[in-house]
């Protein structure tokens, strides 16, 4: 492993950190101009002006922005997440619970999805302006142009409701036995891989058609090797990169916008705690449980670099 | 290294056919009872009959379709080659030569039963080791290909695949064709290296492609080729990428190669002083048809046809050197030039003049600061130290600093005329366009002069509404020619401007150039690696090497000897065109080449 990896690899990792810094400040500003006051929206409409006065001061609302940002990012770095406004409970005691249950759900969609979409990628390459290729791209783009909620809504009638295979509500609780949690998952799993298959498919495709132009393509062919062989052996080393960032995009989409397939299948998630919690004005969960997504984006995004900078044999191997 | 497996042979092959033949004899002694001897026990015997045996391929009346989907049109089909037969002996080398659009490398492709992109094999029959591979059907193409014919690409640099080490596509074919083991194509990869004469043999497979020059990996090629014994190679220009002085070493690597193994060869080039040196046999092609076919020695000195006879005399381009004057147009002076971060300097202490109308040519090999040069007079590159005089004054070293007038008098010329132009602009538009900057010529002021011009380039005002992919790889050149004239330069930099072209279509450049400079007495500046290019057009001549100038004066003072000792090497490592060039210059030698 030369210098110039590590070197690249040090330079991206310091600047996803320098990012999440950033996208702090924009989820604290943000917070900040949310409409509605949580003080009244604790103690309801009839709260007298004393008592709501008193409570804004005891959660430290009065101090200017400045200060509660920075102290907020103290206890942050400290691994203190903060006190949930409306239930005065420790937020990371709710919220990493729920999060392990969005990185279930996310983690077994992307089992099923990626893979999928990278052999019927190259199934669609081998096959390519064929009937088998004509038909795995109509599927992925009739399945991505279908809003989650719908494609949820659809299998809920014919696999919940028609034939009463699998349950309507995923409730997921931490005894319940592994099975049981997988089959609770199923219906929002497919949902969120019917929703990301065909971006992965079609780039995979798109990715490997390109390198399929090359020069070295015709070597291959010109050396008898069977057309199988030279998409995975020859085309599809080159087109890693490419396909990696559009897997990882995936991936974040799975965790960071899960919220809807969550609120569908009442799946005790993350994003539905996220939802929850703005609809009560709770801000230091909803500051968060969003700096979390956004270091789950980041994070997987820097993957994506990393990965694609490894792929490259001209910074593996340098002259 | 021999033939190991024994080749399928076609029936009409075998004119005896000896089978477990076991013939006993009855001996009678006289002490003893007769008894049965076994004289001959389980022999079998076959022989071919003479002279048809050793037919390795034979093409016959080879007809290659291409559709052409063009925007306007319905796609319709082009005859690409047309009826073209040959036949190659094994072990024997065949030359296809002619210029780019004769099919030559269509017919080496359809020796693999190979057609590149739309192209279609139509007509006519390929028999390879007596059997007719068009009908083999795609397994049994697979079998052959990389089996019994490999190929040898123009830009290995391409053709190798950039994310694996070159050892595992060398002794790939070897291994899916289950010729050899892993460690036997290694091994016999590793006596190739040793015998194409690439450095650090055992190691140079664990590289990657990035990691080796252009005429190591040409080479590297040919061994790949050779890596699975086969009966034919099909070379594909495959020293038409590279500088002189490095394709001299990388052919004779080639000719030593396929002396030593025995294997028969195509070699496509569109140079016949190369064909020459390697080749049996040549076949000329024009347009898709066969315009000549004979020994090499009968074509080079003997031709018969009169494309032949053109190609082989080529360079007809008359110059009469000229004494340059008092007051150049351009002086360089000890211009010192890197590239922002880096910390080479690609031109050192570089000091040149350009007298008016005449020409000066820079002669080097890749990477030796030609085109730096030209960057640096450009302004594209300022350079770190020196200075750039321009028709009597200094110019301002960046491109943004300087005026209208120093961008009008000094105009260029490039290599690729096709990604000089606009291709949604017409030839009108793309002429029309500096005679508006410049001269604010509008209407129909400006539709004269463009006529005018395109009389002068010799294409006429017919050409004005037509787009660039309307045009040949000359008249592209040409329109390109004429849009830099129209700025009415005093000096014009000419970088590699005939190199992508045929050299018939080459000299038609070289020949209007110098008649334009008659006309118009402008000077121009002549970047080439083409050494026959120089002589037809140069007054004085720079030659560079490493980013410095290692000779430099009148055309009659470089090309004298005493020569330097790069000078020497560039000057004969041009292809000649007589037979046995290539042996008598590998011995001649005085400096290895660096390249590669």
């Amino acid at each position: 492993m030369g210098s110039p990896v590590l070197r690249l690899v040090a330079q991206r990792i310091a600047l996803g950190i320098l990012l999440l810094f950033a996208v702090s400040v924009l989820i604290f500003a943000g917070t900040q101009i949310l409409p509605g006051d949580v003080a009244q929206s604790i103690l309801g409409q009839s709260a007298t002006p004393e008592a709501l006065a008193n409570l804004r001061k005891e959660l430290g609302l009065n101090d200017p922005a400045i200060v509660r940002y920075f102290s907020w990012l103290g206890h942050l770095l400290t691994g203190d997440l903060g006190t949930a406004l409306t239930t005065r409970q420790e937020i990371s005691a709710t919220l990493l619970p729920r999060l392990w249950k969005t990185l279930f759900l996310a983690s077994w969609a992307a089992i099923v999805s990626i893979p999928l979409a990278i052999v019927l990628g190259l199934l669609a390459v081998r096959h390519r302006n064929g009937p088998i290729d004509k038909m795995i791209s109509g599927f992925a783009l009739a399945s991505t142009s279908l809003p989650e909620f719908f494609i949820g809504y659809l299998l809920i009638y014919f696999f919940a409701v028609k034939l009463q295979w699998l349950p309507a509500i995923s409730t997921v609780y931490d005894s319940m036995p592994f099975l049981d949690k997988l089959k609770a998952i199923v219906l929002p799993a497919t949902t969120l891989v019917l929703v990301v298959l065909a971006h992965m498919m079609r780039m995979t495709r798109a990715a490997i058609l390109n390198v399929m132009q090359s020069a070295y393509i015709e070597t291959a062919e010109l050396k008898g090797l069977s057309a199988f062989r030279i998409i995975c052996k020859h085309a599809f080393p080159n087109a890693f990169a490419p396909i990696v960032v559009v897997v990882m995009l995936n991936l974040a989409f799975l965790v960071v916008g899960v919220v809807v397939v969550e609120v569908i299948f009442v799946y005790p998630g993350m994003g539905q705690y996220m939802v929850d919690h703005v609809a009560k004005r709770d801000v230091p969960v909803v500051q968060a449980a969003g700096l979390i997504f956004a270091a789950v984006y980041i994070g997987l995004n820097i993957v994506a670099d990393i990965a694609a900078i490894l792929s490259n044999p001209r910074l593996r191997h340098p002259k | 290294m021999a033939m190991a497996q024994a080749k399928p042979q076609r029936e009409s092959d075998i004119l005896l056919d000896i089978r477990d033949l076991e013939i006993k004899a009855a001996i009678y002694s006289p002490d003893e009872k007769p008894r049965d001897v076994t004289i001959v026990d389980g022999v079998s015997v076959q022989t071919k009959p003479r002279g048809e045996s050793d037919i390795l391929l034979d093409i016959r009346d080879l007809e290659i379709k291409a559709t052409i989907y063009s925007p306007d049109e319905k796609p319709r089909d082009v005859t690409i080659v047309d009826g073209v037969s040959l036949t190659l002996k094994r072990g024997k080398v065949l030359g296809l030569i002619g210029e780019s659009g004769a099919g030559k490398s269509t017919i080496g492709l359809s020796a693999m039963g190979y057609g590149r992109g739309g192209v279609r094999i139509t007509g006519g029959e390929v028999f390879l080791n007596g059997r007719d591979i068009l009908k083999a059907g795609v397994q049994g193409l697979r079998r052959l290909r990389g089996r019994e014919v490999c190929y040898v690409a123009q830009s290995a640099a391409a053709a190798f695949n950039p994310a694996h080490p070159l050892m595992d596509q060398i002794v790939e074919a070897a291994l899916m064709h289950g010729v050899a083991s892993r460690a036997e194509a290694e091994k016999r990869a590793v006596a190739l290296f040793k015998k194409l004469g690439l450095p650090d043999p055992d190691n140079i497979g664990k590289r990657y492609t990035h990691q080796v020059s252009g005429g190591q990996l040409q080479r590297v090629m040919t061994a790949m080729a050779l890596c699975s014994e086969p009966d034919l190679i099909v070379f594909d220009e495959p020293t038409t990428a590279l500088d002189v002085t490095t394709q001299i070493d990388v052919l004779a690597a080639i000719k030593d190669a396929i002396r030593d193994t025995g294997v028969a060869a195509l070699y496509i080039t569109h140079d016949l002083a190369v064909v020459a040196q390697v080749s049996d046999e040549i076949m000329v092609l024009r347009h898709g048809k066969m315009v000549e076919y004979g020994e090499t020695r009968q074509i080079i000195e003997a031709p018969r046809m009169d494309y032949t006879k053109a190609l082989v005399s080529v360079r007809s381009v008359e110059h009469e050197e000229k004494k340059p004057t008092d007051k150049p147009v351009l002086s360089v002076r000890n211009v010192t030039a890197a590239y922002p971060g880096g910390q080479i300097k690609v031109l050192q202490d570089v000091s040149v003049e350009v007298h008016p109308g005449q020409t000066l040519a820079i002669v080097g090999e890749s990477g030796s600061g030609k085109s730096t040069l030209a960057r640096v007079i450009t302004g594209l590159l300022p350079p770190t130290f020196g200075s750039i005089t321009f028709a009597g004054r200094t110019l301002p070293p960046k491109l943004a600093d300087r005026g209208r007038n120093d961008l009008r008098e000094l105009q260029m010329i490039y290599q690729m005329a096709d990604v000089a132009m606009n291709p949604r602009q017409t030839v009108g538009t793309i002429i029309g366009r500096p005679l508006e900057f410049y001269f604010g010529m509008r209407g129909r002021e400006r539709d004269a002069r463009i006529a005018e011009l395109l009389d002068e380039i010799e294409m006429g005002k017919g050409f004005i509404d037509r787009y660039p992919a309307e045009l040949s790889g000359g008249q592209k050149q040409r329109v390109c020619i004429a849009r830099a004239l129209a700025a009415k330069p005093k000096l014009i930099l000419c970088d590699e401007v005939t190199s992508a072209l045929d050299p018939l279509v080459a000299d038609g450049i070289l020949k209007l150039l110098l008649r334009l400079q008659k006309i118009e007495d402008v000077a121009y500046l002549f970047i080439t690696h083409d050494i026959a290019t120089v002589r037809a057009i140069a007054d004085s001549i720079a030659v560079m090497y490493r980013g410095e100038v290692v000779r430099y004066g009148s055309k009659t003072q470089v090309l004298t000897p005493p020569f330097d000792a790069y000078t020497d090497l560039l000057l004969s490592s041009v292809p000649e065109m007589e037979l046995g060039w290539l042996e008598h210059a590998i011995k001649g030698r005085r400096m290895a080449s660096a390249g590669h």
